[in-house]
Order: C-alpha cells, then structure tokens, then sequence
C-alpha cells in the first residue's frame, strides 16, 4: 500500500467526465458514490503514515515486531514515549531547539518588520532590485552553502556553537518572512493611517496603534513559519553542532537508529513528540503561510 | 552598504532643494532596511563568494586546521568534469528531480480537481488529511517510511505480500537502487502533494464559475474545459509551484541521507549527497565546493523563470 500511494488519483479525470455530463439522477449518485470514494481512498493513502506513526508509539513491543501488523493500539501503552523522553540527552536537545527556535523568531521578526515597512510604505531608489535579491536569494540551494558557511564558521570557532545556527536560519528564514510581511502591510488601507496622523498622531504614534495591531495577524503566521523552519532544519544542525549536548531534536531524532538495530516504538514516539508542536502551530496558521507564497498570482 | 549610500547620494543629487523633513523620508527606507540587508550580507553573499573560492583551492584536513586554501586553479572542475560517477550523479538528479516534480504536479493537481467537486464534509476532512501531512517534519517522514518500509515488521511488506503482487517477506528495499529510490521517490512526493494540492486549490476557487458554466453551456468537455480555461487562468500558479518543486526537488538531501542511515552507498549518490560526502566524509572541501557551484549554476536557470514570475505577481497589488 505504502510502496504506491499515489495510484488512484489518476483516475480523477474520469469522474470529473460523469458529473460533467449530468444525464441522469441515478447516474448523477453513483458519480457522487465513486467521488466520495475516491476521495476517502486518496485521504486513507495520504494520512496512513502519519497514523502509522501514531499508533505505532502506543503499542506494545510483541505488537509492533509482529509478522502480522495490529492495525490498531490495542494494548494502547505509554511505555515508548516514557522510553523517549528518558533517553540520554532528550531533554537537553529540547531545550537546544527552544532556544535556536526563539532566537531565530524574536530577531527575525524584528528585521522582517522594519524591512518590510521600508518596502511597503516608501517608494525609494533600489527597491525593485531589493524585491529581487530577496526573491533570488530563496533559490540559493542551502546544501551548496554548508561547506563556505561551515568554513566560515571554523575559522571563527563557531563551529559547535548554537549562535551560528541562529544566524544561519535567520537568513534562510528572513526572506519569506519579509516577502509575506509586506503583503500584509500593503492589506493595510492608507487611510487608516493617514486619518490617525490627521488626528494629531505621529507617524510613530500611528504606526503603534493602527499598522501594528492591523498587522498582528501577519506577525503570528510569520513567526510560526520561522519556528517551523527552525524546529524541523536538520542539516546545517548536524554538520555545524558536533556534540551530542549542543544538538537540537531534529539531529537527535535522526541519529536514533543504534547499532543493535532500530526501537521502533521509541522512535515512533520521539517522532510523534517531535512533530506535536508544528503540527499544532501548523493547523494555525496553515491558510495565510498559502496565501502568502502565491498572493497576487491570479488576477480574479 | 556603500552601495545603499551611493544610491542615496544620487537620489538626492536629482532633488536640489530638500529640508530636513525630505531628508528623513529618503533615509528612512534604507534605515529599515539595513539590518535585514545586513544579515543576509553575512550568512548569504559572503558564504556564496567563499563557495566560489574554496572551488578553486585545494583544501583538505589539513588546510581545514590551518584556515588557509591552496589555489589550484580550475584543477577540482577538470577533475569532476572528467570523473565518470559524476556525470553519473549529475543524470541521476535531473532524472530524480524530473520524475519527482512530474508526479507531484500531476497527482497534487489532480487531488486539488477531486476537491473542488466535494461536499464541504468530504473537502473538509481530505484538506485536514493533507494539512497533517504537509505539518510533518521531514526528519519524521523519513523515519516513518523506514519504518513502513523495513525489511522483517514493515507494514509495506506484509501488505504487498497479501495482495499478491509478489513475496515480500523480509524484502529489503534498499538492495536495489531502483527500488530504493522508487520508496524515495514516493516519500517526497507524499510530502509535496498538500502544498501543491492547496495552492491549486486555492487558485481553483479564483476562477469565475460563470466561465466554466459557459464553456460547459457551449457543449465543452470537462477536459477542454481545464485545458482551456482553468489551465491558462492559472499558468502563474503552476509556474511557480513547478519552479518551487524543482528547486526542492532538486536539492533532496534529508530524505535520502537519514532513510540510508546517514551511510547512503554511492548508487544513491544525487548532487547534494555527493557534493556533501565529498565535503564532510572525506574532507575534500575543494572538491565538494566545485559541485556546489555546478548545483547552483543548474538552479539559476530555473531560478530566473520563478523570479520574473513572482516579481509579475508581486507587482500586481
């Protein structure tokens, strides 16, 4: 099932072709059926892993290394995530990801915000050429740029230090941020401002109490993106943090697999913990980070 | 930033006679600007300059201790250019990244067209299955797939063997490269489809339905209606989601690297594990750095076309 779980949809044409005709009711059900069908195929087929995950963390150990798979936790058990979370260096690489993940949020957001007032609210020399850059700059593969910026690092002996992954995830993280502020900002009608300023405010007055909370909504997905993109980075972590106290969850999630062969139980319970917070942050916000990457793309 | 001031000083020049009010607007913007411009300066420009050099220099253990390259010229490009296996990797990225994009635009396409033909219920539920799969950390995915997929208790395994498609008990998907990256091929594009599906989704609902009613009126199949209508309507879309799928597909590093135990053999080789192998496992930055630099020259191509695209976007509001 897992091997190919992309089979059924291509079969979408075809339905689409029998609502389209519409001869009859009776017909016209059966598309309904099959749709329906299809789609409850194609939500099984995408949501089995991540249910996979799930249960395998509440089973007991004769459960998951059965030759017959239990399709549900029957002898539901916490015994894999407390086997998790007792494992050596668990908590310390917690704390390692909290810290790179509010660092990079609290300073990108701070940059992303004035960067994207200047783009948005002045129009000035250079600003189309900086709209580029911060476009270009996305496509930039990150895996080219680990080798100059580890070298960079280890010549600053910042290597194995948390402050240079913070950096790097700030820059990864600032162009989208910037991009999407902006849009946000522009959401913003002049007038408000404006009528604010005519009433006496300053522009800074102005700014606080009339672009700021207008904006909130933006600042809040934005910075869940940056989480998310710092939580869930994996290979700058692992090359730039060598020692097992400074790594963040992420390296330590991957680095699970010992020599004896894999505690699939535990594993699956680190990975569920490991994705419980972006998940949840994710649900959030999940419909303004879309519309963000694509605003303005079809004209309506 | 003495480009920044360069360009103030000539914005200024164009406007003679400025009070200090005028003054404050033109600097404002680059004020804001410059720790934004700063930051990126340092973790992006300096690194891709020294990428540039370090493909020019021997730089081994050795020079790694003493901070210091050996420039050798274009002797790393020749050596990669005349080096079979990586022709070799080179044909099995394009070849990765075009089937994996492919499949991605397709089906995500496709599941976005199921969509819109659903009840609020059914839509609701199958947008909620995807948004879970798109939240999964990569780092995760990997580790559930190795799971379905593992030789003696992998779910996969026992489900093909009971549908007959063959014995797979105790079958090691990872023997065979073709194998191994048909599950590899899979786990990325599992994870790809929901931001695909939603986007075009997104875009779907854009399209005035007296349009399609139109065309439907005028005796159109649903497929020219698509190919037509929905289609041109949202070229903009599918360039930039083909352009962002190729850049990551491009770039598939986690999903290989951590499936073949941080220990991929070099059949599993595709530029980003090679240039990173060569770098990290044997310590041939030099080396390593030169296959960078091809990887991005390939990505600037594509690079532009997404770029014009959401510059066209953004200029639209």
């Amino acid at each position: 099932m897992s091997a190919t779980p992309i089979a059924p949809t291509p079969v979408s044409p075809t339905t689409a072709h029998l609502v389209g005709r519409r001869r009859s009711a009776r017909k016209r059900r059966a598309g309904r059926v099959g749709i329906n069908a299809l789609a409850l195929l194609v939500f099984v087929v995408m949501v089995f892993p991540v249910y996979w995950m799930v249960s395998t963390a509440f089973k007991t150990g004769p459960d998951i290394f059965g030759y017959t798979p239990t399709w549900f936790p029957i002898h539901a058990t916490f015994a894999n995530f407390g086997d998790a979370i007792h494992r050596q260096y668990f908590w310390r690489d917690v704390a390692n990801s909290l810290i790179v993940v509010v660092a990079v949020v609290i300073i990108s957001l701070v940059l992303a915000l004035l960067a994207a007032l200047a783009l948005a609210k002045f129009r000035f020399y250079g600003r189309r050429a900086f709209i580029v850059l911060i476009i270009a700059v996305q496509m930039i593969p990150l895996n080219a740029l680990i080798i100059p910026l580890y070298i960079a690092l280890s010549r600053a002996h910042e290597v194995n230090k948390l402050s240079g992954v913070i950096i790097t995830y700030l820059t990864f993280v600032l162009p989208f941020t910037i991009w999407t502020l902006r849009g946000f900002i522009i959401g913003v009608p002049k007038d408000l401002e404006e009528a604010a300023m005519v009433d006496g405010a300053t522009r800074f007055g102005a700014f606080v109490r009339i672009l700021l909370p207008l904006v909130g909504p933006g600042l809040v997905a934005t910075s869940i993106f940056a989480f998310i993109q710092a939580w869930n980075e994996y290979i700058i972590a692992y090359v730039f943090l060598s020692s097992p106290t400074k790594q963040t969850l992420t390296v330590w999630l991957a680095s699970f697999t010992t020599n004896r062969g894999t505690a699939w139980g535990p594993l699956m319970a680190a990975a569920t913990l490991t994705s419980l917070p972006v998940v949840v942050f994710f649900v959030l916000v999940q419909r303004k980070i879309a519309f963000g990457l694509t605003a303005g793309a079809v004209r309506g | 930033m003495a480009a920044v001031e360069s360009e103030l000083a000539v914005s200024s020049r164009r406007r003679p006679r400025w009070s200090r009010h005028r003054i404050a607007r033109g600097v404002a913007p680059y004020a804001l600007l410059a720790p934004a411009t700063i930051a990126i300066g340092a973790v992006l420009a300096y690194p891709l300059y020294l990428l540039v050099r370090l493909s020019f220099e021997r730089y081994g253990l050795f020079e790694l201790i003493r901070h210091k390259g050996v420039w050798i010229g274009a002797a790393n490009y020749t050596r990669i250019l005349h080096d079979g296996q990586f022709w070799h990797v080179v044909l099995r990225t394009l070849a990765f990244t075009a089937v994996n994009v492919s499949l991605t635009m397709v089906l995500g396409t496709a599941i976005a067209l199921l969509l819109v033909q659903l009840n609020s219920f059914m839509r609701m539920l199958l947008t909620a299955g995807l948004v879970f799969v798109w939240a999964t950390p990569v780092v995760v995915a990997v580790d559930i797939w190795r799971w379905m997929v593992d030789s003696e208790f992998g779910v996969a395994n026992w489900t093909l063997t009971k549908l007959h498609f063959g014995n797979f008990t105790h079958h090691d998907w990872f023997v065979n490269p073709w194998s191994g990256f048909a599950v590899i091929t899979a786990l990325v594009v599992w994870g790809a489809i929901p931001f695909v599906t939603i986007t075009v989704f997104a875009g779907l609902s854009q399209v005035p339905d007296e349009l399609l009613e139109a065309a439907r009126i005028d005796g159109a199949r649903p497929f020219a209606v698509f190919r037509e209508i929905t289609l041109p309507l949202l070229k903009p879309i599918f360039v930039i989601l083909a352009s962002l799928s190729i850049i990551w597909d491009f770039q598939v590093f986690n999903q290989v690297w951590i499936m073949l135990d941080q220990r991929p053999s070099s059949d599993y080789f595709l530029m980003s594990i090679y240039s990173f192998f060569e770098s990290f496992r044997i310590s041939e930055y030099g080396l390593g750095s030169a296959i960078a630099v091809v990887m991005v020259l390939i990505m600037l191509v594509v690079t532009s076309f997404y770029v014009r695209q959401m510059v066209k976007a953004g200029e639209v509001r």
